[in-house]
């Protein structure tokens, strides 16, 4: 019989470390440490958009209060008197996310709920690919088509208080609701597809309907995952730049009517940087303090939808 | 037996739940219709409006403040080259860090846990963020290197970065462990049961998953609205130091022009931008399709 007494160092001679294993294993070392490295430098980037934002945003606020950021109504910080009333830009923001989320959250989860529960392999296989087409159409051609076709075809016509000119929230609002309804509908189908066949098929036994089971089943059963696509729905709905930036027009106000023009925090972004601001000056700086604003917002979105989605894995998996 | 049940219970299924599933059935289908009838709209209404501009001068002359003479050329290169060096940076760090998580990480270290929660809150930030950070960082700043090809190519890097780790750890997941096994109990070590054994067989996910953030790189426009690329480039790109232009930010460009002679070209070189990346999803789709029978 053959030793296997391998412990202690008194391996057989075969599978003592010769110079050939020795370099390889000298390689794979080399290899973990480079590409662990490539991972480590993840947060490097993380730490670098920290920095890049808070320091010029620090030297914002030595020049502007925050009394006046947040305590006047006015947005107008590369004219001539400069004004930073923040609440026109947020309240662009919240229209366009608002609006974007009454499109994208009814009709996201019912592609879901037909994908998951309705269509069968084939269909599924035919509209699956249609969707992220859509889901990876360009934002400045989503813009174009908001500007071009949605304000005059759609809002100017069927949008009934005031009058809409060219640039419209509602119409921006709207783009980014169907541009998002893919991603509320991938992530909320992959919720709800994961829920056990078991308890649905518990549902037909007791004589529920297919609604009945989709509604009054796989939803519960699927809720964590679902709140957690509607919020990463709300994170890409207020850091969208160029489909606003087109379509919302370039002027802040505080309106109570949707279908006027606005500016929201990531289409000013977009705008102050088409006019090149001198470097250190304040309207250059001011892209740094609403910038750390809506990379703050994001994150703590982005975190409560990381947090609801381990959740639903851990009851399933 | 079944004629002894009632017609009631024997569909199970009173006249007023038969109705409620009719109508949240129609509420589905229209789901549906809005995300694919918008689609649909948007192909027609780009493809009517452009299509008196989709000829070979769109694509030989460039751009121009004169509606009838301008045309791409510099933003096809540009978007080329960006794109281009993009793909160089972005899939080899990405591929590399998906296989230090995926295959040599250990789960319970805090410092892996960490690197896992930033990625995926990475993939979540505001592409225009990114555009913030190249232009205090790459364009000004420490690295100083202007509004040339290698700034938005490093924004770009930056923002497809983490896709491309996800598609490509997701890939790597998908590769059955028995094969790992098999090649460790074979006394390879770790890199080399991953590089002849889980690479080839990760190989299209890995690939599917470029294309995509590739094509994501292609047609993104926000971020680099800040590196201010918005002026006429007419002139081809000719190294990673020159001044550029892409097709995202050109249409922009043309968009924004107050005359309407303009509108055409900005429609015709969306339908040039959507033919190539339609041309990359399906390359990507055909290649996961034709993966996944083979499981």
């Amino acid at each position: 019989m053959v030793s296997t007494s391998s412990v202690g160092g008194v391996a057989p001679v075969g599978l003592r470390a010769t110079g050939a294993t020795r370099r390889r294993l000298l390689v794979q070392r080399l290899v973990r440490a480079l590409f662990g490295m490539a991972a480590a430098l993840t947060v490097g980037i993380t730490v670098l958009i920290v920095v890049s934002l808070v320091l010029p945003a620090i030297q914002f606020f030595q020049e502007v209060s925050l009394g006046e950021f947040f305590g006047s109504t006015t947005w107008a910080p590369l004219f001539k008197p400069a004004r930073f009333g923040v609440w026109p830009i947020v309240a662009g923001t919240v229209w366009v996310m608002v609006i974007s989320l009454l499109v994208s959250i009814p009709f996201g989860l019912g592609v879901a709920v037909y994908l998951s529960e309705y269509a069968n392999r084939r269909v599924r296989a035919i509209i699956k690919p249609i969707l992220e087409i859509l889901a990876g159409i360009p934002t400045v051609v989503l813009g174009f088509f908001a500007l071009f076709f949605v304000t005059p075809e759609l809002v100017a016509r069927f949008w009934p208080v005031g009058n809409v000119s060219t640039f419209s929230g509602l119409s921006a609002g709207i783009v980014v609701g169907v541009m998002i309804i893919p991603t509320v509908a991938s992530l909320a189908e992959d919720a709800m597809t994961s829920v056990p066949r078991g308890l649905r098929e518990g549902g037909y036994a007791l004589g529920a309907t297919r609604r009945e089971v989709a509604t009054s089943i796989v939803f519960p059963a699927a809720l964590s995952g679902i709140v957690a696509a509607i919020v990463l729905a709300g994170s890409r709905a207020i850091g969208e730049t160029t489909i606003v930036l087109i379509a919302a027009g370039s002027k802040p106000s505080l309106t109570w009517n949707p279908a006027e023009q606005m500016q929201s925090m990531a289409s000013f972004i977009g705008f102050a940087g088409i006019g090149d601001q001198s470097t250190g000056s304040t309207g250059y700086l001011t892209i740094f303090a609403v910038g750390l604003f809506l990379f703050a917002i994001t994150l703590v979105l982005n975190v409560i939808s990381i947090r609801a989605v381990r959740r639903f894995r851990q009851v399933y998996e | 037996m079944n004629d002894v049940v009632p017609p009631d219970l024997r569909t199970g299924v009173s006249f007023r739940r038969r109705v409620v599933s009719a109508v949240f059935r129609v509420f589905l289908w229209i789901s549906l219709g809005v995300a694919l009838g918008t689609l649909a709209a948007l192909l027609i209404d780009i493809g009517t409006e452009g299509w008196s501009r989709l000829n070979w001068d769109l694509i030989k002359n460039m751009p121009s403040a004169r509606p009838r003479r301008a045309g791409i050329q510099s933003a096809i290169l540009g978007s080329l080259w960006v794109v281009g060096t993009t793909a160089l940076i972005s899939l080899p760090l990405g591929i590399a860090a998906a296989i230090y998580l995926e295959e040599f990480a250990a789960r319970d270290r805090w410092y892996n846990r960490l690197i896992e929660l930033n990625i995926q809150n990475l993939a979540s930030v505001p592409s225009v963020v990114y555009g913030i950070l190249g232009l205090a960082f790459i364009a000004r700043g420490p690295l100083d290197l202007g509004f040339t090809v290698i700034t938005a190519a490093l924004i770009l890097t930056l923002v497809v970065l983490p896709t491309v780790v996800i598609a490509s750890r997701e890939a790597l997941r998908a590769v059955p462990s028995s094969l790992r096994q098999g090649s460790l109990a074979l006394g390879a070590t770790e890199w080399q049961t991953v590089y002849r054994q889980v690479l080839p067989a990760a190989v299209p996910g890995i690939a599917t998953g470029s294309i995509l953030s590739t094509s994501r790189a292609l047609g993104e426009s926000a971020p680099l609205l800040l590196t201010g690329a918005l002026t006429f480039v007419t002139f081809n790109p000719e190294g990673f130091t020159s001044p550029y232009t892409v097709l995202p930010l050109q249409i922009f460009r043309y968009i924004s022009e107050a005359r309407t002679e303009f509108r055409p070209l900005a429609a015709a070189a969306s339908v040039v931008l959507l033919v190539v990346l339609l041309l990359m999803n399906s390359a990507a789709i055909g290649i996961r399709n034709r993966f996944e029978k083979k499981l």
